[in-house]
């Protein structure tokens, strides 16, 4: 039925990380069609596009251009046979000239001197097809507004020949009107000839502008149709998936005293009119997609970063307290994990003891400043214990150990802090199953004692397991709370979208 | 207090090692290098550079620079030289002036790049010129002579050793302990390892920063102090070229430039492995520009040498 209209074709493409991150996942990309990949986070979208624009080798599994075996060593050979992919994080050099950008890695030039005139006239012609034509050529790239960038790099990957565009994420960081332009210009290329592979999770678009959509979970292809076959909810359902149940849960600890109330949270870095309580012995999740602005929200609450506008009230007072950096927090009894653990959380090579004890050292000191080695030995020792985290010694450096050892020695930096409010920012992230499962009681257990937990996840199932609410964010707002029972996949996943579909419904 | 003298002896041993084949091979290659004169010179001529490398090691270890230490040397040297003759100070103002004037320089160091996120590197470049600049304002260009109104400092010796050596001794002594046994050494430690996570442990960087580099600048006034009265003048050009002296000692000492890993007592070993090599060659009768290419490539070498046993400390494990 496709016949030679085919121009990719891929055959069980297989590739492992530390979990199989695409498995024998066939798909057929047609010439002069806009082939949308949707899924949830981690459902192997952005794997599937590096294969494919030979940023990445597959395990196994083979790829055809035009019926000739295509096995791509590197980007830049891929670019040879045609084929160029826009990464989902801007690439272009902001201080060059946006002609100097189109065609950086191949500048004409004679003897080494830029040829002006040639690049200049060559850029007014590709700036012309991606719709750039009030763009001078001469423009540094920073004077552009992101749309504008994001374009330049279109018209980079057009600079040679160039018959799939693979497009990750590319309205994520875009305004609606700048989206559209870029959506005019995806219909042009197509025209052209241009097979254009979309990556995106905003379904809405991806329904107005794709051909075919595919849709990928944990790696595995679960459908690819024509994009008129399906509906929204429908594409939800399939990139969810069915048939998973609750694990067994936590005992119910969740106490009436509101131990922390957060009120029209705003930040310049998304997070807008954010409001939530958590309770004495709750863990509460949150839920959303990539760039929703949980990250964002956990560092206002912390006192990493700034806030607009926005209270916090602790314990059940009614006077907020002033948080304006971390160091005021820790003082109100509030921890981070934070997102990145080894680039924001850990000293790598450094000793387990030293990881564990940063917070309070004073506690060893009995004159002041002067660290009681023995002491903290003990205490660092008891922690490794109490954890049981998996390693030689306390001076073992933390580089050395597994993830979810890692994640065990900031949590006891912050249990022997005595907080009592604990915000984890993806603790099980690249941390294998067993581990997982211990993050899992630890937080349990933590809850028992009358702490409260905020768990932000990407993992539905995990959310599933550990909280008693979940609270799902969507375009920076809050835009469902779920209680035990409340939720489901469909649910979560339909309130996560919500804020980037156009009339914001209500969840449910 | 027991010792690990396997760490002990991964840590210093190189350094040690290096020393004394310099001494020994100096000593065969000429008839005047071991004897007791060249020793004493040696540990006069370096307290002042103790004193500046142990303070450089502290900046580097934060992963920061300073680049003003010799221009501030020069500085407060001329704070000292002026108050003493044109102001007639009694000696012990003058000298609480030049410290004063040492910490001021670091504050405003730390501060200038701290407020404005700058970095150190320009910040001190620009403090380099200025406490040049002031140094040479205050004296009018002029060596200051001060006769023996300093001689009590370098003059007084205790056991044939001079008070600047003990002086410089202790002051490494007392840093490393610092670094090594108390909450403001590991918090120096961990900022130079990961500043951001100091941070996001509730524990605000700066302040600790900014005493850094006020630290640099104090070890550097006591250095122009003990200068000062060695030679009996405050020089305006006193101190030109020493930063890179103190870098090139911290870094023969294996401290790194990434901050986050640094020793004090690794750094003395770096002080004396330059000042025996420099005798050495002197002794040898080599002229000044062959002595230099031998010296630069002694702390090419040794920077090699380290990456080495960084590697065998990392795969011993």
């Amino acid at each position: 039925m496709t016949g030679d209209n085919v121009l990719l074709k891929i055959e069980n493409i297989h590739k492992s990380y530390a979990a199989p991150a695409v498995c024998d996942v066939s798909l057929e990309i047609r010439k002069a069609e806009v082939h949308a990949v949707v899924g949830e986070n981690g459902a192997g979208k952005s794997t599937l596009c590096r294969i494919i624009a030979g940023v990445v080798k597959p395990d196994s599994g083979r790829m055809f251009l035009n019926n000739l075996l295509y096995q791509p060593l590197n980007k830049r050979d891929a670019e040879r046979n045609g084929v160029r992919m826009v990464m989902q994080e801007l690439n272009v050099i902001p201080t060059l000239t946006v002609a100097e950008n189109i065609f950086f890695t191949d500048l004409p030039n004679r003897f080494g001197v830029i040829d002006q005139k040639l690049l200049y006239e060559n850029s007014v012609k590709l700036l012309n097809q991606v719709g750039l034509d009030n763009i001078a050529p001469d423009t540094p790239v920073s004077n552009l507004s992101i749309a504008q960038q994001q374009l330049v790099e279109i018209a980079a990957g057009l600079s040679k020949n160039c018959t799939l565009l693979i497009l990750d994420e590319p309205t994520a960081s875009l305004t609606e009107s700048e989206s559209e332009t870029l959506f005019k210009q995806v219909e042009k290329l197509k025209s052209a000839g241009t097979a254009i592979i979309y990556v995106s999770h905003r379904l809405e678009e991806v329904m107005k502008i794709s051909d075919t959509i595919t849709v990928l979970r944990d790696g595995r292809l679960v459908s690819t149709k024509r994009a008129g076959d399906y509906t929204i909810n429908e594409i939800i359902r399939l990139m969810v998936g069915r048939e998973l149940e609750d694990l067994p849960h936590k005992k119910q600890t969740v106490s009436q005293k509101i131990l922390m109330r957060v009120e029209g949270i705003t930040t310049r870095t998304g997070v807008k009119e954010v409001s939530f309580e958590l309770k004495e012995g709750e863990v509460l999740g949150f839920a959303g997609l990539m760039g929703s602005g949980r990250t964002e929200l956990m560092r206002a609450i912390f006192g990493a970063d700034r806030r607009e506008s926005g209270n916090i009230f602790l314990r059940g007072s009614d006077k907020p307290v002033a948080i304006n950096s971390p160091k005021d927090a820790v003082e109100h009894g509030i921890a981070m994990l934070p997102e990145n653990r080894k680039e924001q959380g850990l000293f790598l090579p450094l000793s387990l003891k030293i990881n564990i004890t940063i917070t309070n050292l004073k506690m060893f000191c009995i004159i002041r400043g002067l660290i009681r080695q023995r002491e903290e030995v003990h205490i660092a020792e008891q922690w490794r214990r109490t954890l049981s985290i998996k390693s030689n010694s306390i001076e073992q450096t933390v580089r050395e150990l597994s993830g979810g050892n890692q994640q065990k020695v900031l949590l006891a930096r912050w249990l022997l802090k005595n907080c009592d409010i604990l915000i984890m920012d993806e603790p099980t992230r690249g941390i294998d199953v067993g581990a997982k499962f211990e993050i899992y009681k630890l937080v349990s257990e933590l809850a028992e004692q009358g702490k409260g937990v905020i768990f932000v996840s990407s993992d539905l199932k995990e959310l599933f397991t550990v909280c008693d609410r979940i609270a799902v964010m969507s375009s920076g707002k809050l835009a469902a709370t779920f209680k035990r029972g409340e939720w489901t996949q469909d649910r979560i996943m339909a309130a996560a979208v919500s804020g980037y579909l156009k009339e914001s419904k209500p969840a449910n | 207090m027991k010792i690990n003298f396997r760490k002990v002896a991964i840590d210093y041993l190189g350094l040690i090692v290096a020393l004394i084949v310099l001494i020994v091979v100096f000593s065969f290659l000429t008839r005047y290098f071991f004897s007791e004169t060249t020793f004493l010179t040696i540990a006069n001529q370096i307290p002042s550079a103790v004193l500046i490398a142990t303070g450089i090691t502290y900046i580097l270890i934060i992963a920061e620079i300073d680049l003003s230490v010799g221009s501030v040397l020069g500085f407060c040297g001329a704070v000292l030289g002026v108050g003493l003759v044109n102001f007639k100070l009694p000696p012990f103002v003058a000298i609480c002036l030049a410290i004063v004037a040492g910490l001021l320089c670091g504050f405003l160091n730390g501060i200038v790049s701290l407020k404005w996120r700058l970095p150190s590197f320009i910040v001190t470049l620009g403090m380099l010129e200025m406490a040049r600049g002031g140094a040479h304002a205050l004296t009018g260009s002029q060596t200051q002579y001060l006769g023996d109104k300093l001689d009590f400092v370098a003059g007084t010796s205790v056991f044939g050793l001079s008070v600047p050596f003990i002086v410089a001794l202790a002051i490494v002594g007392l840093s490393q302990f610092v670094l090594s046994k108390t909450v403001f050494g590991r918090y120096i430690i961990a900022i130079g390892t990961n500043e951001e996570a100091v941070r996001l442990s509730g524990i605000n960087p700066k302040p600790i920063k900014l005493a850094v580099f006020m630290l640099s600048g104090f070890l550097v006034s006591l250095a122009a102090i003990i200068d000062t009265s060695r030679f009996n003048s405050a020089n305006p050009n006193a101190g030109i070229g020493f930063e890179l002296q103190a870098i090139a000692a911290a870094v023969i000492g294996g401290t790194s430039l990434m901050g986050g890993r640094g020793s004090v007592i690794s750094t003395f070993l770096g002080v004396l492995i330059i000042a025996v090599l420099n005798s050495g060659l002197a002794a040898l009768g080599l002229r000044d520009e062959i002595k230099r290419l031998i010296t630069g490539a002694v702390i090419i070498t040794a920077v090699i040498v380290d990456y080495y046993r960084i590697r065998i400390k990392v795969n011993q494990k």
